[in-house]
């Protein structure tokens, strides 16, 4: 019984974790058909300020909660205005522009802060379940996944920010000529997808070393992920997180985690073969 | 007329490329001309990626995956067999089963360009991460130990085919260096075929192409599996130029590399990722010797400079600007002519 509840909060851990690290590479992507490689490397971004700043002596859920999706957001913003907002609708020189960015901060980083690892204690301590031990984090990861989710619905669905997104997302022209200045939006909306980015890098920041090519391991899952979920932001994300999530998790309690990752390739892929548009292009097809 | 143009231009490049491999074993010390043995090497890898992307409208990010593989193929199967010619075509022909493979969920899927982008770089990260975690001793393939991290050492030296003489490094480089010529007027060819023109329709419109009757998903399959034995057949030769390969070879870095010489050549042409990728190596290399920055540094603003100021490549721009120059420096005199 108690095994059953450790292995029913890993699972949700591991759906929790692609909510994650998805969550603003689906909003960039989903708005703006525009696909960040970068993305693993606003993650590191976001964890390198968790680090830095803690070691400064700041609180480190301000560090997480605060001053990550601000630092990159703030970044965001500056990359879209030097790089992306002169590609779009150019879709693969869009991702190509992205890869050069993301050698370039790994690079960067790199000489800056070598090529160590950094880290900050895990908060909170743990607490038993039955024989077992787990650690308290763990529940903070879940909540604030399923917060992120709850908070990007709210937004798109019933403010005005939000609704001017989405039409600018479904027909810029159209948005212009009712006034909406599409270029603000498009700004906004990257900035927002970047901030989001930097708070799951904070919020892994604890679990997960800090090293500049840390991205690398997530940036695979979370483009499997959004690209599994379809554009349908929180629909799309939850739905292939969930699926991804529970299958390469239960994977890894079998066999180990390299063959839970080689999993969640493989699902993904007859996944793509039988819904090319992803699960929300067929299913669900008209949610967020 | 055109076609007689276009054939010229290729004897040309054949010619000089013939002319390097006949002459700079004799002329260069052994340094260089093992450095020229790279520029080779990696010439055939970027051609892998210039003839699926130029030719057939098909752009992998991750053809390091094929790269890596191929290494990893020839390193296992040459060590358990003992010899080189036949592991190297076995390892030709994995990477194609492999690309043909993993092709099928892709274009029988109907994915769009964005989504195989990501695939192949997804199917590439995978692999780099499962090769990363073979260290211990129960990941061996017969006598080949995977190694994890630390790669698989003592890769054996290529033969000279069908016999067990190892070649010298003179004798590599003119080896390595027919068969760059070879894939080269192969990939030539194959373009100038029938096949080779509905792969470019397919580029320039993929519905055009298939109301006209053509099965594109076939051809596109039948184009990425060639440059996956291509990619697959460069990693052979990395491997064996090295005697020494490790995951590296599947790194995220390895895919850019590829794309950015591509992207620098020009894309839609051959012989412009050979100038990229020799033009590029050198520069890293200079730039790596004086310890100034970092390497991916030099690479990421490269590639963001190449897609924000000359997206069609260098070659291409320059060949822009130099007809329009000699446009130029004609006019005063056809203003001049009655």
């Amino acid at each position: 019984m108690d095994y059953a509840l450790i292995v029913l909060i890993e699972l949700l851990r591991a759906v929790a974790g692609l909510v994650l690290i998805a969550a603003g590479l689906a909003i960039i992507f989903g708005m703006m058909r525009v696909i960040n490689i970068a993305h693993g490397e606003f993650l590191m971004l976001g964890g390198y300020t968790v680090v830095l700043t803690t070691k400064l002596g700041v609180n480190l859920w301000v560090a997480i909660l605060v001053l990550a999706p601000l630092f990159v957001g703030v970044f965001g913003i500056i990359v879209e205005r030097c790089i992306i907002q002169f590609l779009y609708n150019r879709l693969l020189d869009s991702i190509l522009a992205t890869w050069g960015l993301s050698l370039l901060l790994i690079g960067a980083v790199t000489v800056v802060f070598g090529n160590t690892v950094e880290g900050v204690a895990t908060p909170l301590g743990g607490f038993d379940i039955g024989d077992y031990k787990m650690a308290s984090y763990t529940l903070v990861l879940i909540f604030a996944a399923a917060l992120i989710l709850a908070a990007i619905y709210a937004v798109l669905r019933y403010t005005r920010f939000g609704l001017i997104a989405r039409s600018t997302m479904q027909n810029p022209n159209m948005a212009e000529a009712l006034g909406v200045n599409s270029k603000l939006v498009y700004m906004a909306t990257f900035g927002i997808g970047a901030a989001l980015t930097g708070l799951a890098g904070g919020l892994l920041a604890p679990i997960a070393g800090v090293v500049p090519s840390m991205g690398i391991y997530f940036i695979g899952q979370a483009f499997i992920t959004v690209v599994t979920g379809g554009t349908a932001i929180v629909a799309g994300t939850l739905s292939a997180s969930t699926m991804l999530g529970t299958l390469s998790q239960s994977v890894t309690f079998l066999s180990g985690p390299v063959f839970g990752d080689a999993a969640l390739l493989l699902v993904a892929l007859i996944l793509l073969r039988l819904l090319p548009q992803g699960i929300t292009g067929r299913i669900f097809s008209r949610s967020l | 007329m055109a076609a007689f143009g276009y054939w010229r231009g290729v004897a040309l490049v054949a010619a000089v490329f013939l002319a390097i491999l006949l002459f700079v074993p004799a002329w260069f010390d052994l340094f260089e001309v093992l450095q020229m043995t790279q520029y080779v090497v990696l010439a055939i890898y970027a051609l892998s990626l210039a003839y699926i992307w130029g030719f057939g409208g098909i752009i992998s990010f991750g053809q390091a995956g094929f790269f890596g593989l191929g290494g990893y193929a020839f390193a296992v199967i040459s060590i358990n067999m003992g010899e080189t010619t036949v592991p190297f075509l076995l390892t030709i022909a994995l990477c194609f089963a492999f690309a043909a493979v993993l092709g099928y969920f892709m274009f029988y899927g109907r994915l769009s360009d964005v989504y195989l982008g990501v695939v192949t770089l997804v199917v590439a990260l995978i692999m780099w991460k499962l090769i990363s975690h073979t260290a211990g001793p129960e990941y061996a393939i017969g006598k080949a130990r995977l190694g994890g991290f630390n790669g698989i050492p003592s890769i054996p030296i290529m033969q000279v085919p069908f016999t067990d003489r190892e070649m010298d490094p003179g004798e590599m480089f003119q080896y390595f260096m027919g068969l760059l010529i070879f894939v080269y007027l192969l990939l030539h060819v194959l373009i100038r075929s029938k096949f080779g023109r509905i792969a470019i329709s397919i580029r320039e419109n993929e519905v055009r192409t298939g109301l006209l009757g053509y099965d594109i998903r076939r051809y596109k399959l039948m184009v990425f599996s060639i440059g996956g034995a291509l990619g697959g057949a460069s990693g052979a030769m990395w491997a064996t130029y090295q005697t020494f390969i490790d995951p590296n070879a599947f790194s995220l870095e390895m895919s850019a590399k590829c794309l950015i010489w591509v992207m620098a050549g020009g894309v839609g042409t051959l012989v412009g990722p050979i100038v990229g990728v020799v033009a590029l190596q050198y520069l890293s290399l200079k730039l790596g010797e004086t310890a100034f920055m970092n390497n991916l540094v030099i690479l990421g603003i490269v590639l963001v400079l190449l897609v924000l100021l000359m997206p069609r490549g260098i070659v291409p721009t320059l060949h822009d600007w130099l007809r329009k120059a000699l446009a130029l420096a004609r006019q005063p005199s056809r203003r001049g002519a009655p």
